[in-house]
């Protein structure tokens, strides 16, 4: 059979299908040939080179987003089996070690655009209001930067690895259509910039910009971020942080009246 | 005919912006640099982008801050540089690059780019390839990610900005930048004179395509390895901008040198980079001594260990350049059979192994966590107990755009001049892998984050110059322009949409790919490359008879824009695969056996290629000129093939000895210039 792999070996594939936005979804089932090393984007690709259903039916490739394939880039984020996760990551033999189907769908909280992917806009808009930068003089020669400690550093680096990927939000309970919280991403960006000794100087702002509606109070502690974060980043330690400074904002802006 | 009353509305009252393409780091410093200077942009990426194939760098970016004392300097930095590159570099370029270097990080650290520290709290550097210097800075090893994520953050900010106009007042509903993302771009508008005035781009959300004027246009739109298929580079590195603007007349400089990188993951839809700083902080690269060999790594003893390139080159180590590390690696795998045994295989795979494991956990962990957690994440291995197993492939381009520049009398560049980065194409500008500047005949690691950003630094100022000084404005030509150039695109598109013929585009990839890696990678043969360009006209044949997978209108269609994607990479393979057949020499990246000498007699120059488009059905041809002649503001330029090497008198190669690739290094084998301590630093 042509979509059998190596040692007559197949994988088995199961895909949540939309054709557009707001459309209708359906699932789909494939067979591609199973490789060594092959995670689901590989399995993928072997549907674009064959688009033909299990049922053996032709159908329009299933299109999905990826950029780097080394989990640094974030785009190519889905839910496999249930899970919020980067699909070029996902090995096949790890998934489905012994033959299971694997299940891709689209993350459910933001709008699909196409098949497995999503317009993750959301986010990108939320780092220009919580004031995720540096408000640097200009990119002119003013010397070396500030001194920094190695362990502020080292609390810093795991923070800025943070790739918009969406994992946290997918898996966030307090994310939905009821509310505007907004969610852990943003939120640890404010930590991560108020640690900075230059960013530190407009660390009020950018509690202002969460202290009110859909800002760090809107977190129900379900703590299901930092388990789905792929980089392992403190998502809920961020969240207490933020929070901490924000009270002590609020208090204090009380006193001040 | 007048200059323009206004540098900021066109007659009829529209905001005159500059279009970049491309979100990496080579666009996004040229974005910052054009709206310091008041120019607001139109940015085009075809991908979000924070997700731009930036973030995949690793191991650092390279600046001689001398910060261990060891006497480094920027000029160490040039000499090493156009060393490194075989020469083929032009060197008042690369001077400017290496003595802004320091300047570079030092913004960038004020950008809040989180890098390692030292004790004192200053900036931490490490080794890379090339040299014998500490000079990397680095932010664990994620650096192109960390370096990425500071500009689009400077850049997210500019989004905010009101446009201003010349009487300092707000232009309502305009933006200093507009991003345009998940737009792929597809065409240059050019005049009846040939001045680029917008681009033709595609919403790849709706497939709708417009025409966008632009002042000037910048291409920063990265490299262009997806066309040998799997390889270091994101699958969006396709090439397509660059060959679409050389079909469309701007000259291709020195297509066939690739960089190879030599420590890489095989996989089977990526080979995932091991950074070169696993070796810069001490990581040895060794094979079996035993042909027959059939332990596992970490089980062989050190007297079965074959540390090859310690041996060879006891200079440099394990940290020669990547072009003669990629080739010792091939030879020991290729033509020895000495790779890594495998029992599933039964054979010596073509591997060799990278071994971090007598290194201090804590050390690994501080400075390489992000490259190890790649490779447990994908071979399921410990990286920090068993030698990991790796083997080179095909990373950077360091041909690409031909690009000009303007000397200054101190051999650096006049910053400023409009000629700086300006393509032969008036109005289009190129920074970053997209042009060929700054590395020569091979890239030294950690150079590429630095000519990135570089070029952004060039670039901004040249097209504010250009602009200021164009005597017309894109926004005030006729709409029929870009009526006739949208409706061009949108024909093409619609041919593509009817194609049903019998082949998939995707399979035909991967076979054009297959070929270009075997045959046109580290090795060349005359013969081979006579079939590697048969190859080529073959699929290019058949990729007329596409049958397109998917005929969607009106929302993303992947399939119609990758037999896009597939046509230009071909285009850009035959640039690659002739310009290697005829270079009858090696030099840096380009090797072949049959000519193991660099010929600076007759090769010290600058390969520049034309594009010759089809007729009637006959393939598309490459044409070698010897000069660029271009016209810029009015004024005839003509640039010819020869090198500037005003600066660093060419000589051969020598890694063996160390400290051979700078003069003025002089002290050579100093203690404080010895390859490192594993605990060294930090």
């Amino acid at each position: 059979m042509a979509n059998e792999g190596r040692g007559g070996r197949s994988v088995r594939i199961k895909v949540k299908r939309q054709d557009g936005p707001g459309l209708a979804s359906y699932w789909q089932e494939f067979e591609v040939p199973w490789h060594p090393r092959m995670n689901v984007i590989s399995a993928l690709m072997e549907i674009q080179k064959r688009p033909v259903t299990a049922g053996g039916q032709r159908v329009t490739p299933v299109v999905w987003e990826c950029s780097c394939l080394e989990e640094v880039c974030g785009s190519c984020t889905m839910v496999i089996g249930g899970r919020v996760r980067q699909s070029c990551s996902a090995l096949v033999d790890q998934i489905a070690p012994s033959g299971q189907t694997i299940v891709l769908e689209p993350m459910k909280k933001f709008p699909v655009v196409r098949d497995l992917i999503v317009d993750r806009s959301r986010m990108f808009e939320d780092l220009k209001r919580v004031k995720a930068w540096v408000d640097l003089d200009g990119s002119h020669e003013l010397g070396p930067g500030p001194r920094q400690s190695q362990e502020n550093q080292e609390t810093a680096y795991p923070l800025s690895r943070c790739m918009t990927c969406g994992c946290c939000l997918e898996a966030c309970p307090q994310i939905n259509s009821a509310s505007d919280f907004v969610g852990p991403a943003a939120l640890n960006q404010v930590r991560l910039f108020n640690l900075h000794p230059s960013g530190q100087m407009h660390a009020g702002d950018r509690l202002d910009a969460v202290m009110g509606e859909g800002g760090v109070e809107g977190c129900g502690k379900a703590q299901n971020c930092v388990e789905a974060c792929p980089k392992e980043i403190p998502l809920v330690d961020s969240i207490a942080s933020v929070g901490r400074e924000a009270t002590k904002r609020m208090f204090l802006g009380w006193l001040l009246k | 005919m007048a200059a323009p009353q206004s540098l900021t509305r066109s007659e009829s009252g529209k905001v005159r912006r500059v279009v970049v393409v491309g979100g990496g780091l080579a666009g996004l410093m040229t974005v910052i640099k054009l709206c310091e200077a008041g120019v607001p942009v139109d940015l085009f990426s075809l991908v979000p982008v924070k997700r731009s194939h930036s973030v995949c760098a690793q191991g650092g970016i390279n600046a001689s801050v001398n910060t261990k004392g060891e006497g480094d300097s920027p000029q160490v930095h040039l000499e090493e540089t156009v060393y490194g590159g075989d020469f083929l570099a032009n060197q008042p370029p690369v001077k400017s690059m290496c003595d802004a270097a320091p300047s570079i990080v030092f913004m960038l650290d004020r950008m809040g780019v989180p890098f390692n520290r030292t004790a004192e709290g200053l900036l931490d550097f490490r080794r890379f390839g090339g040299t014998l210097f500490h000079r990397t800075a680095f932010a664990g090893a994620t650096t192109g990610q960390q370096l990425l994520y500071a500009l689009d953050e400077q850049v997210r900010r500019w989004e905010t900005v009101d446009v201003e106009d010349d009487k300092g007042e707000r232009v309502p509903g305009e933006k200093m930048v507009r991003k345009l993302e998940w737009w792929d771009f597809l065409a240059l508008v050019r005049d009846d004179e040939g001045i680029c005035r917008g681009i033709v781009a595609q919403d790849l959300k709706t497939m709708a395509i417009e025409a966008f004027p632009g002042d000037a246009v910048c291409l920063a739109t990265g490299g262009c390895g997806i066309v040998f298929g799997r390889s270091t580079n994101s699958v969006i590195n396709t090439g397509t901008a660059a060959s679409a603007a050389y079909q469309q007349g701007a000259c291709y400089a020195n297509g066939e040198f690739i960089q190879v990188h030599p420590t890489a993951i095989p996989g089977a839809d990526k080979l995932r980079l091991i950074s070169e700083s696993v070796r810069g902080e001490g990581g040895r690269v060794w094979v079996p001594r035993d042909l027959k060999e059939r332990r596992s790594g970490r089980d062989v003893p050190e007297s079965g260990r074959d540390y090859f390139l310690e041996d060879k080159y006891p200079g440099y180590g394990n940290l020669v350049p990547r072009d003669i590390a990629s080739r010792e690696l091939f030879k020991k795998c290729f033509h020895e059979q000495r790779g890594v045994y495998n029992a599933a295989s039964g054979k010596n795979e073509n591997e060799v192994y990278l071994d971090v494991t007598h290194l201090p956990r804590e050390v690994l962990h501080k400075k390489l966590a992000g490259v190890l957690e790649i490779y447990e994440k994908f071979v399921g291995e410990d990286p920090y107990v068993n030698p990991m197993r790796v083997f080179p492939a095909v990373h950077y381009s360091m041909g690409g755009l031909w690009v000009d520049f303007e000397r200054a009398q101190n051999g650096s560049l006049v910053m400023g001049s409009p000629r700086n980065q300006a393509t032969s194409i008036p109005g289009l500008y190129a920074c970053g892998e997209v042009e060929y500047q700054y590395h020569g005949a091979n890239r030294l690691g950690a150079n590429s984050l630095l000519s990135c950003l570089w070029g952004g630094i060039v670039t901004g100022p040249a097209i504010a110059a250009y602009r200021k000084n164009a005597r017309r404005s894109a926004f005030d030509m006729p709409s029929s322009l870009f009526d006739r150039a949208q409706r061009r695109e949108q024909k093409k598109f619609e041919a593509v949409l009817a194609m049903d013929g019998d082949e998939n585009a995707y399979a035909l990839h991967e076979e054009l790919a297959q070929t270009m890696l075997v045959d046109c990678t580290i090795e060349r043969h005359n013969a081979t490359l006579e079939r590697v360009l048969a190859k080529i006209e073959e699929v290019d044949e058949r990729s007329r008879r596409v049958g397109v997978t998917d005929t969607a209108t009106g929302k993303m269609n992947q399939g119609a824009q990758f037999v896009r994607h597939l046509r230009n990479m071909i285009v850009l393979a035959r640039v690659i695969a002739l310009g290697a057949k005829s270079r009858d020499e090696s030099r840096g990246a380009h090797f072949k056996p049959e000519f193991t000498l660099r010929d600076d007699a007759n090769w010290l120059r600058t390969t520049l290629a034309f594009h010759v488009g089809s007729a009637n059905g006959s393939p598309d041809a490459v044409r070698f000129a010897r000069q660029v002649d271009y016209s810029l503001l009015g004024a005839s330029l003509h640039v010819t093939d020869a090198v500037d090497v005003s600066l660093v008198r060419p000589r051969p190669r020598k890694y063996e000895t160390a400290g051979a690739a700078s003069a003025s290094a002089k002290e050579t084998g100093d203690a404080s210039r010895a390859p490192p301590k594993a605990t060294a630093s930090s």
